[in-house]
């Protein structure tokens, strides 16, 4: 087990190193040893490549990487003691179960004993037990997925375990129960987990703390409900929630933030703003109709279960509002409010202090 | 449960049927027709029963023959698919290098046979040919034309160069198709290469292996424009494989009966082989 630092990370996969070819760059991470850990972003954003970064299978361009504040960067995968699950289960089609398991221990000549002891273990954990003299090939995805992670798992010291979507081809039912076992096994081993995926329900009930990125770069990193609450850039706020944050038009007249012509934010910190290109990010769960305020005329409202989404317009401006079942909607003309608490401005996608 | 009959879906097939009517089905009945009977001219034909086949499963000469093509068969898979994996392994996986080495390993396989067979004999021309010269520089006694052991090593030589990329190309197939992650699991996992190549690319390619062998089974039992421009056969019949000797008995000696009837038997072998092969290999999979 061991706490992970990665210091200035920057990987590019071509030769060239021009700005626009980083496939992920400034990267300053620190992962405390026995956390739980997603690392979120949309497809193309660089966050398999930081995990293969990780467990060695990708040298990076420029940095360092440190287990334990040991910077390992120039050792093999193997010499990282690193378990690893792909998004694909990954199984050795020739061997049963058991020697799919045992294969790890083997490879790094633990003595037939242990390994029996180790594996048998697992296996339980696993629910695998039954099958352990069956040949691999014949299983299901879950199963396979199954021992794919066993064989992190069976490694009597595993610095880190990194899974990379690991439940993407899991059937939505099974999904579920992979997911509360993963997060058991977390809290049963206390090894730190890292979880790649671009699912924010999955990143969001496994991890303590979340990493997003976007375009190669760390955006936010924080607890769920910070990610929720106070968006550090605009990005993070479309991407966790659903819907996700409304972006809307700003201008700043003597100190205070005007949304068209209705002052929604009094005492900015005009000083911190050089940037001309300021916009307004409110999640649609912070606003509510109110007696008075902006006016908008309602397009249409959605039943969810246990809220409804609300779709209104003002001066050609969409506006979505998150209401929970009970509030009453008014027809076609209302006013809408927005908290202050939670209005935050952005000036070129990044949170304004 | 009314099943709308349409068999109008027959006629798609009946170029197909036509076809192989024409180039394997009439052909092998006419060979039927001369193992039972004998002809002398005039079409007329006398029943003969068995007696081709007790002629020939009688003969020393059709042993000697299968004998021959036997060794000659184990000696080339032997040598060319643990080769052909071996270069396929070593052949880059992207980059500049792949097309050069596709284009490299494909030349052999597009030379017209008898250009194969010639090539290789003035290649291998005792003094004269670039094989030769040096192998007689080095102080080999070395003529394929005087000595069998000489005709042999030229004609596996020859054969090897000829056909081993073919088990390349379907090797490197097969490699190309095992996604990256199996690699990556792998190196996780500790493996060293030799448990790489056992555990993750050999049953990955199994399948295409499989084909590679029947392949060259089958195709070297057909053996014939190659050694029979390169050696013709001999020296006396020391390379006389088993389809050069049936040729020499149809056309050489008009034997008819005769070569029609080890034909046949020669047919029922390399079908017997392949069958007992495939569904050994097979056996297990598909569960």
């Amino acid at each position: 087990m061991a706490n992970i630092k990665l210091e200035n990370i920057n990987h590019s996969y071509s030769l060239k190193t021009e700005n626009n070819s980083w496939a992920v760059k400034n990267i300053n991470l620190e992962w405390a040893d026995g956390g739980a850990y997603a690392l979120l972003g949309p497809s193309g954003c660089g966050k398999t490549t930081l995990l293969n970064i990780i467990s060695g299978l990708i040298t990076p361009t420029q940095g360092v990487i440190k287990f334990n504040d040991l910077d390992i960067s120039n050792k093999l995968t193997i010499e990282r003691d690193i378990g690893q699950i792909f998004q694909f289960p990954v199984i050795y089609d020739t061997m049963t179960v058991y020697e799919n398991l045992a294969f790890p221990l083997k490879n790094k000549k633990f003595e037939e004993g242990f390994i029996k002891k180790q594996v048998q273990k697992i296996s339980e954990i696993l629910d695998l037990g039954s099958i352990l003299n069956n040949n691999a090939k014949n299983l299901t995805v879950d199963q396979k997925q199954k021992i794919s992670l066993g064989r992190g798992l069976v490694r009597p010291k595993v610095n880190a375990l990194l899974f990379d979507e690991p439940l993407t081809v899991i059937d939505p039912h099974l999904k579920w129960l992979l997911k509360s076992k993963l997060k058991e096994l977390q809290k049963q081993f206390n090894t730190t987990m890292i979880y790649v995926t671009h699912d924010q329900t999955e990143a969001l009930t496994f991890a303590d703390k979340v990493v997003v990125m976007h375009e190669g770069e760390v955006v936010q990193s924080g607890t769920p409900t910070e990610l929720f609450e106070k968006p550090n850039h605009l990005f993070v706020g479309h991407f966790i929630g659903s819907p996700g944050i409304n972006i809307l038009p700003c201008e700043i007249k003597e100190n205070s933030a005007f949304f068209l012509d209705y002052e929604i934010k009094k005492n900015v910190n005009i000083k911190s703003i050089k940037d001309k290109n300021i916009k307004i990010g409110i999640r649609p769960e912070f606003i509510h109709f109110s007696e008075i305020g902006i006016p908008v005329d309602i397009i249409s409202v959605r039943y969810l279960g246990k809220c409804k989404i609300v779709d209104v317009v003002i001066r050609n401006i969409n506006l979505k509002l998150v209401l929970n079942d009970q509030t009453h909607v008014p027809e076609k003309k209302a006013h809408i409010k927005f908290s202050e608490k939670y209005t935050y401005l952005y000036s070129n996608n990044y949170l304004v202090n | 449960m009314n099943k709308v009959q349409n068999n109008k879906a027959w006629f798609f097939i009946l170029p197909v049927i036509f076809l192989v009517a024409f180039n394997a089905v009439i052909p092998l009945m006419t060979v039927v027709n001369y193992a039972f009977q004998e002809t002398f001219n005039n079409n007329i034909f006398t029943w003969q029963g068995t007696k081709w086949f007790e002629n020939i499963l009688r003969s020393e000469r059709f042993y000697a023959a299968f004998g021959r093509q036997l060794l000659f068969t184990f000696i080339i898979l032997l040598i060319q698919i643990p080769l052909g994996v071996f270069i396929a392994l070593s052949m880059p996986k992207k980059g500049f290098g792949v097309s050069i080495c596709l284009v490299l390993m494909s030349m052999p396989l597009l030379i017209p046979w008898n250009v194969v067979g010639a090539m290789w004999n003035i290649f291998a021309l005792p003094r004269i040919g670039f094989l030769g010269h040096y192998l007689a520089l080095l102080g080999f006694d070395y003529n394929f034309t005087q000595s069998i052991y000489a005709a042999w090593f030229t004609v596996i030589l020859m054969d090897v160069w000829h056909w081993t990329s073919l088990v390349v190309l379907l090797c490197y197939a097969g490699l190309c198709a095992i996604p990256d992650p199996f690699y990556q699991a792998a190196k996780i996992d500790g493996a060293s290469r030799w448990a790489v190549f056992k555990y993750i690319e050999l049953p990955k390619m199994k399948k295409v292996l499989t084909i590679a062998i029947l392949l060259r089974f089958m195709d070297s039992f057909m053996i014939y424009t190659e050694p029979f421009v390169l050696t013709g056969g001999g020296p006396g019949n020391a390379t006389a494989f088993l389809s050069i000797d049936l040729v020499k008995m149809a056309l050489g000696q008009f034997d008819l009966g005769n070569a029609a009837a080890m034909s046949l038997v020669y047919f029922l072998i390399v079908l017997l082989l392949s069958w007992i092969f495939y569904s050994v290999v097979m056996k297990g999979e598909d569960k």
